[in-house]
Order: structure tokens, then sequence, then C-alpha cells
């Protein structure tokens, strides 16, 4: 198993937010985690990344069987997660591609493997930009400075794309997104697809799994999982709503 | 009370300090008991300066000794270095002229390096004629013990620009003043700085700059990260007199206080006589953005590096103003070693 959580509790200041919560996610699938507002989508993609002030009282996660939880957020990145954010942050003074470069290259490190060169680095950057119609140029601007909200949301695709990581949560990387830039981020995570990569995609509403077919849904309420099915699911949740499983929660 | 009369006549009681509004913040008084001897003329050898290499022409003052004046004829360009040089532990003044003459082109690259507990003031006038322009560029390294005080009075002219960059580490106490006469006139001023503390160093930007006729435009941008035990201050005053209308004056000072034991003083004074006047001041004292700093650290930077790369970039977009880029270079590897270790 790929990611595996199991029993997790943790709490922000104090308050408990994920109650329980088990998951098992292999190699090669991409889970969809839905919920309402509030149910702790958020609260499980920063516990995962190792976010200060999520404190997990109990449970455990491992990737591949490596704790996780015992790892900085830099070593958990190294490892090969990746977390495209619900609200990427403006990074001023830093160019993208400074950024994105400075990153490969820590985890690169870190992985005990040779830098990337700088030719080698911006034919990687021209061929994954363009395949997210991102204007180079705008790699050489500050990160998300005056962005727009679904410039963000490629400029997160495109990360994801260099970064090259094996194990990817996305959240609520639809908001914010019109029907093209759906589209477009939705092949760029779409082609990261493989036998040995997985995917955990957190969203509120059904259309993002319209064009990242699940292989798995799950039903996130009270801070536990609370059902499980396949991709129809996710049609159901559209049809009928939250409301039955937050009563069960 | 100046520290020029206090070292001429050799009585404390002259000293700046804490009762002086404009030096509640830098006080000399309290600090300075007893004033060292004069320092002794230094004739060894300095070593080399950090902007050597990009300047065409050199002055070199070594314990106030030896300061032919910079003038740059009309129409004429140059690149002058001027060090400031302390070798002991004594007390000395420094004082250069420096003169542009009309549409002549200076970049004075300046630089205050003292090795120890030294009490130096340095005293410039820059004086720019119609169309001149001048990019002064200071670079201030002084030793951890050293006192400091350095005062710049720039007399601006119509159609000139005057434009500098005032970087340092600080010093056990340090004052780096710039007051500059603003005619109007389409005249360009910029007036930016950079201070990077630690220890238990200080270091103080002031700044005054007078508006005295109309369509004069000021943009000042000062940006500061402190740790351990050091202070920084920032008092930057403009203002404009009656009849400076349409003066278009922007003011900005952001710091990062990285301990809990750093701090920051700042005073932005904006006093305003006149019409039709575009001003603007920020002011903003903090720490590194924990968010971006998460978001740096789950694409997999570690954690000092994220924060040196952050502090960088916060830095940076003081250095990025600088026009000359052999000097924006040198400015930028000064930065980041003192980042970085």
């Amino acid at each position: 198993m790929m990611l595996s959580v199991s029993n997790l509790h943790a709490s922000v200041d104090g308050k408990e937010i994920l109650k329980g919560l088990t998951l098992a996610v292999p190699a090669g699938e991409v889970h969809a985690i839905m919920g309402p507002n509030g149910a702790g989508k958020s609260t499980l993609s920063y516990v995962l990344t190792g976010r200060d002030g999520y404190e997990v009282t109990q449970g455990s996660a491992t990737l591949d069987g490596e704790d996780l939880l015992a790892l900085a957020p830099d070593e958990r990145a190294a490892r090969g997660v990746f977390l495209s954010f619900q609200y990427p942050l403006e990074i001023p003074g830093v160019p993208a591609l400074t950024f994105i470069r400075t990153a490969l290259n820590a985890q690169r490190r870190a992985r005990g493997q040779a830098e990337i060169t700088a030719p080698e680095f911006l034919k990687l950057a021209r061929a994954k930009s363009a395949d997210l119609k991102i204007d180079f140029d705008m790699l050489k601007r500050a990160l998300n400075v005056g962005f727009s909200g679904g410039e963000k949301k490629r400029m997160e695709i495109l990360q994801m794309a260099m970064l090259s990581p094996r194990f990817l949560i996305l959240d609520e990387t639809d908001s914010g997104l019109d029907i093209d830039a759906l589209r477009i981020v939705s092949d760029g995570v779409n082609a990261l697809r493989s036998p040995e990569r997985a995917m955990l995609v957190i969203t509120h509403y059904q259309r993002l799994l319209d064009y990242i077919k699940p292989d798995r849904v799950h039903v996130l309420a009270g801070g536990r999982i609370v059902a499980s099915g396949g991709p129809e699911l996710a049609h159901e949740l559209e049809k009928n709503g939250y409301e039955q499983y937050e009563k069960a929660a | 009370m100046s520290l020029t009369t206090a070292i001429r006549d050799r009585d404390v009681t002259e000293l700046p300090g804490k009762r002086d509004e404009d030096w509640r913040w830098t006080d000399l008084r309290g600090l300075i008991r007893k004033l060292p001897p004069p320092s002794e003329p230094f004739t060894a050898d300095i070593g080399a300066g950090p902007f050597d290499a990009l300047a065409s022409d050199r002055r070199v003052i070594v314990n106030g000794r030896g300061a032919d004046p910079i003038e740059i004829a009309r129409g004429k360009n140059a690149i002058v270095a001027a060090r400031f040089v302390s070798r002991g532990a004594g007390v000395h003044v420094a004082r250069l002229n420096v003169i542009v003459g009309p549409d002549a082109r200076l970049v004075l690259l300046e630089s205050y390096e003292s090795d120890s507990a030294s009490i130096s003031q340095a005293s410039l006038t820059i004086t720019l004629h119609p169309g001149a322009r001048i990019e002064r560029i200071v670079l201030a390294q002084d030793n951890a013990e050293a006192v400091n005080v350095s005062q710049a009075e720039v007399l601006h002219a119509a159609r000139a620009r005057f434009a500098q960059t005032v970087v340092t580490s600080g010093a056990r106490r340090q004052r780096l003043e710039t007051r500059v006469q603003h005619p109007g006139g389409n005249a360009e001023l910029r007036l930016d700085g950079v201070y990077l503390l630690a220890d238990k160093r200080h270091a103080d930007q002031t700044t005054i700059v007078t508006h005295a006729g109309p369509d004069g435009v000021t943009a000042q941008l000062t940006k500061g990260v402190v740790r351990d035990q050091a202070r920084g201050v920032f008092q930057g005053r403009i203002v404009v007199e009656e009849g400076a209308d349409r003066t278009d004056a922007r003011m900005g000072h952001h710091a990062l206080i990285l301990s809990d034991r750093a701090e920051v003083d700042a005073k932005p004074e904006l006093e305003i006589y006149a019409d039709d006047v575009a001003c603007a001041h920020g002011n903003t004292v903090g720490a590194l953005d924990e968010d971006a700093l998460f978001y740096a650290r789950q694409r997999g930077i570690p954690e000092a590096q994220a924060r040196a790369l952050l502090t960088e970039a916060f830095i940076g977009q003081v250095i990025d103003r600088i026009g000359h880029e052999g000097a924006r270079d040198a400015v930028r590897a000064w930065v980041a070693e003192r980042l970085w270790d």
C-alpha cells in the first residue's frame, strides 16, 4: 500500500478535527475525498504534509511503510509527497523559476541525486509550461504575486509536473477555475497518472471528478471516512448531498 | 549637539543623546563616557575595498586623513570609490566634498570600514548641478565595537537625479544620515536602505528630505532584517514646504524581526504645507510569513534554506532598484553572504 492512514486523530488549537480517519491508497490509483465544509478535508492534507499547528494525537500515516508523521515537511516532499494548495501562497521577490529550481535541487540533494543543470532545467520548464499553456515569461515573475486564481492553480500543476512527485494531494484544485482552465489543469493532472503514482483528490463538488476520474470515492464527514465506493458514489453525493452522512457522523 | 563638536572640543557633554528628539534611539551621550585619544595617522596596508574593481577613481580616507574633493566636470562620467577607513581605537572626523557639474554623471561607491572600537564621524557635502545624475551606494561594514556616524548633506538641482542605497550590517552604534534639499523642478530623488543586523549591533538610517519647490519626486524604500539582540532604527522625514505643489513623495519602511529580543524603531513623518501633493508612507514590522515558509518547505526546501530564500527575496526588492549593474551584484553578494550563515 502506498499511502496508509490508520485511526488518525488530529487537533488544531486543541480542537479535535480528525477523529479516527482510516484510508488506504495503493500505487496507480486515484482516490477522491469528498465531504461537506468543515469535515476535515484540508486538515487531512495539512497533517499528511506536516504543517505546524496540526497536532496528531493518535494513529499513524505511512508512505510505502515509512512513518510520514516523523518527517519534516521538506523530507516528506523529498520522498514524493506533493500538495497542490487550495490557496497557493504568493512569494514576493522570488521568481517562479528560481523557486521551482531551488525546490527541485533541494529534493534531489535529499535523495542523493545530482543537481539538475541550468540548461536541463530550462528545457524542462519550457516543455512543461507549454503543456499547461503558461506563458514562459510568467515564470520569470515573482511566484504567484499578482496572478489570478486560475493562474495560481496552473502554477501548482506546473510545479507538480516539474517536481514529479509520487504521491499527489490536490486540495480543492477546481475552486476558482473556469471550464477552460479546469480542462487544462485536469489534463496536466491526468498526464501524471501512472502505475508508480497515487493521488488523493480532495473536493467539495463532483465537477472535478468528471475530468479526473477516480478509482475510489470516500466520504469524509465529522473527521472520519464514513462511506467508500466507486465513482458512482460521487454522482450520488451530487444528487443527494451530504446530509445523510453528516447525520451519521 | 554633534559628534563633530564633541570630538573637536573633546567634550562628551556635546554628544547627542536620548534627550535630543532626533537621536533618542541612537544615544551616544549615554554610551560614550570618555572619548578615546585622537586616531594616529595610519600608513600600513589597509587591504582592498569592497568596490575597488568597479571604480575608475578612488578616494581613500584613513582615520580622517586624505580627502581630496570629487569633482565631475560638465557632461563627464565617472565611477569613484570613496573609502572611509578606520584603523585602531581612536576618534577622528572625516570630510568629503562631492560636486557633480551640469549634465555630468557620477556613481559614488562609498564604504565604511572599521576594524576596532573607533569613534568616527564622516561629513559629506554632495552638490548637484542642473541635469546632473548621481547614484550613491553606501556599504557600511563596521566593526562590532565601532561607533560611526555619517552625515551627508545633498544639495539637489532642477532636472537632476540623485539615487542612493545605503546598506549596512551595523556597529556598536551607527547612524547613517542623509539630508536632501529638494528644489522640485522635476528633480528626482530615490533614497533606499537595507540593514541586516545580528548580535548586539545597532544601525540607524535617518533621512530628512525638504521639498522647497514644485514638481519634485521622492521615492524611498528601506528594508531591514534584525536578529539576536540587534536594534534597527529608521527615521524618515519628508517636509513639503509651502509652494512645493505637485510634489510626489512615497516612503516605505519594512522590517523583519527574527528573534524575540531584537528591536526595530521606526518613525516615518510627512509634513505637508503645499497643495495638490501626492504623499504616502507605509511601515510594517513583523516576522517571516509562516504560511509562505510552509509552502516552500512543502516543495522540498529545508527550513533554514527556505528562511534564507524568503529573507533574501524580501531584501532583494531594494537591491533590484540599484541602477549600476556591478554595484547591484556586489551588494547582492554582500547581502547573501550575511543572510546565509
